[in-house]
């Protein structure tokens, strides 16, 4: 299965763990296909301790990857999540054993369009079956089958990993003793899908994306994968934090250039976003991903009551909003609690006021830290963690 | 969480009437004092609902389960009996609808547990009576133009709604205003009260 990886699949799990699964009961997806064998790439902080009870899953966003807390592997760049895992942190690797995988779909070594399809030995490319946010924690759960962890003390991520917990919580309530979801909703909202269309068409008009087949055809649409990322990025800040960060101010000038070059500093940034994203991130897999975000809905499978996903459920849940995140803004936060409190849950619901929009949670935000530790403490004590 | 530090007489007065080992909810819990205590002390399933974001999470932060909301309008989430006991500590006053908030908590409790300032207190008398002054006293220390209790009634104004609601009132302790339990017939209970703590069922 390690044949014909990209070099970024290839460095990748290089530096990480990964396991083949579905040989003998193969994963069945929401579309109806039976995928496997497949792979899941992913990272282990910590060790598991002897009842099994400190494991924590952390789900990744859109763009995320399993290396949460280390220098990544293709960018050399800081871990994700580097201001809440690590020594010392919020979820302490001392304390917890901590694993985070590769979504299903994406392109850091787990199973997704670069894969090649079993039945046919080609590259799967545009005909690797559309995967959904409860496809994803399906092979997390199997991994976690894997690696014999019954249940787990938290599941917690931002953004699309954030729905994972939901997901997590509804479908496997009985193992997961506490769930943090955080700048999230329970279902895509229309301005979202509609952001990822955008990107999802820029990819498309790329010349170089021939229908999917690029990598065939040794070419790569990164000039629209950029464009997808510069849109995307825009949807992460906020406006108060781009005006603050960039205002007017012009880029290596002195005077506007009257022409289309990077006059702006927000042009520079953003097209710096937009290039550095593509030497880590596949086109194909974000078309998957966006796709899988936009069909997420929780509520649909309960009959369209969210409250009923939750109904019966023991877990304590930690749900966390930022005032300026306009992606996944409070109030699609604060529905999630109203379904919670609904299903008579235990919950806690944190807005933390800051200026950075969604992208809030990945920064470093004293509140988030606080309210997740105590949160995490209250929960340990109830768990009997030491 | 090892909070030991000792609560308001009130509050702690409300802590005793709760059974331990139950589920409760205490709407506008601010601080999380009395949340605490009942986690801690008697191992309740407590919740908290606090109307202002910074208690709220302090509260989280502290290890207690809180959410951000309004008594007037956030506790019809909530499923018929899905608490032992929803706590009101002196907040039914700074509520829209008092009436509609005490059916909703005996909606979602099985019991409520109400306290009060009394408005009928001797000093509250006098202080319309005589001073001819909006009153200012311990338990009600505003203005009255920056008073957030817009709803303010007498412990027999609150006798009277429950039997108008067809409440039962399982226990009423008037505290003085030393925070003392007084013991009186409801007349001078009403005049020498300062603040009243119900407990009410169906």
């Amino acid at each position: 299965m390690l044949d014909d990886l990209t070099e970024a699949e290839g460095k990748a799990l290089a530096r990480c763990r990964y396991a083949v699964l579905g040989k003998d009961r193969p994963l069945r997806l929401d579309c109806g296909v039976e995928l496997g064998p497949y792979r899941v790439a992913y990272q282990t902080y910590g060790t598991l301790n002897a009842d099994k009870s400190n494991a924590i899953l952390i789900c990744h966003a859109l763009t995320g990857d399993q290396f949460v807390a280390e220098t990544h592997p293709v960018t050399a760049k800081e871990g994700w999540w580097e201001s809440m895992v690590g020594p010392g942190k919020v979820l302490d690797p001392a304390r917890y054993f901590i694993v985070c995988a590769n979504v299903l779909g994406g392109c850091m070594g787990t199973t997704g369009p670069l894969a090649r399809d079993p039945a046919t030995n080609q590259p799967w490319n545009l005909r690797f079956p559309v995967v959904t946010i409860a496809d994803m924690v399906r092979a997390q759960a199997a991994l976690l089958d894997h690696l014999g962890i019954p249940d787990l003390f938290c599941v917690i991520g931002g953004s699309m990993g954030g729905m994972q917990v939901l997901e997590w919580a509804a479908t496997y309530p009985k193992r997961v003793f506490s769930a943090v979801p955080i700048a999230c909703a329970a279902r895509h909202s229309a301005q979202n899908i509609a952001f990822h269309e955008v990107g999802r068409q820029a990819i498309m008009a790329d010349p170089e994306w021939k229908g999917g087949d690029y990598r065939l055809h040794g070419t790569a649409p990164e000039r629209g994968l950029a464009v997808a990322r510069m849109t995307a990025h825009i949807t992460y800040l906020s406006q108060a934090a781009l005006q603050r960060k960039f205002g007017r101010n012009l880029q290596n000038r002195n005077a506007l250039g009257f022409g289309f070059d990077a006059d702006f500093q927000v042009e520079s940034y953003l097209r710096h976003q937009g290039s550095t994203f593509v030497d880590r991130f596949d086109a194909n897999s974000y078309l998957y991903i966006t796709r899988a975000m936009d069909y997420f809905d929780l509520a649909d499978a309960h009959g369209g009551v969210l409250a009923k996903a939750f109904s019966g459920t023991a877990t304590r849940f930690c749900s966390i909003s930022f005032t300026s995140d306009w992606l996944f803004p409070t109030p699609e936060n604060r529905a999630i609690v109203h379904a919670l409190n609904a299903a008579a849950a235990n919950v806690s619901f944190v807005e933390i006021e800051t200026d950075k929009g969604h992208d809030a949670f990945l920064l470093d935000e004293p509140e988030m830290f606080r309210t997740l530790s105590g949160f995490l403490q209250g929960a340990g004590s109830v768990r009997g963690l030491a | 969480m090892s909070i030991a530090a000792p609560i308001r007489v009130d509050l702690q007065l409300i802590a005793d009437m709760v059974e331990p080992g139950g589920r409760a909810l205490d709407v506008g819990c601010g601080d999380g004092s009395l949340l605490a205590y009942l986690v801690n002390f008697k191992r309740v399933d407590a919740r908290g609902m606090e109307l202002s974001q910074a208690g709220v999470n302090a509260c989280v932060a502290g290890g207690l389960s809180v959410i951000q909301g309004d008594a007037d309008t956030d506790l019809g989430d909530y499923p018929d009996n899905a608490f032992d006991y929803v706590i009101l500590s002196q907040t039914l006053q700074a509520t829209r609808d008092p009436r509609e908030v005490l059916r909703q908590m005996l909606r979602v409790g099985k019991r409520a547990i109400v306290s009060f300032p009394n408005f009928a207190h001797w000093r509250v008398r006098l202080s319309l009576v005589f001073g001819g002054r909006m009153p200012e006293t311990p338990s009600l220390p505003y203005k009255w133009y920056d008073t957030p209790n817009i709803h303010l009634c007498s412990i027999d104004d609150f006798r009277a709604l429950c039997r108008d609601m067809g409440v039962r009132i399982e226990r009423a302790i008037v505290l003085n205003s030393k925070s003392r339990p007084i013991h009186m017939p409801p007349l001078l209970a009403n005049l020498f009260g300062e603040q009243a703590v119900f407990m009410l069922r169906r």
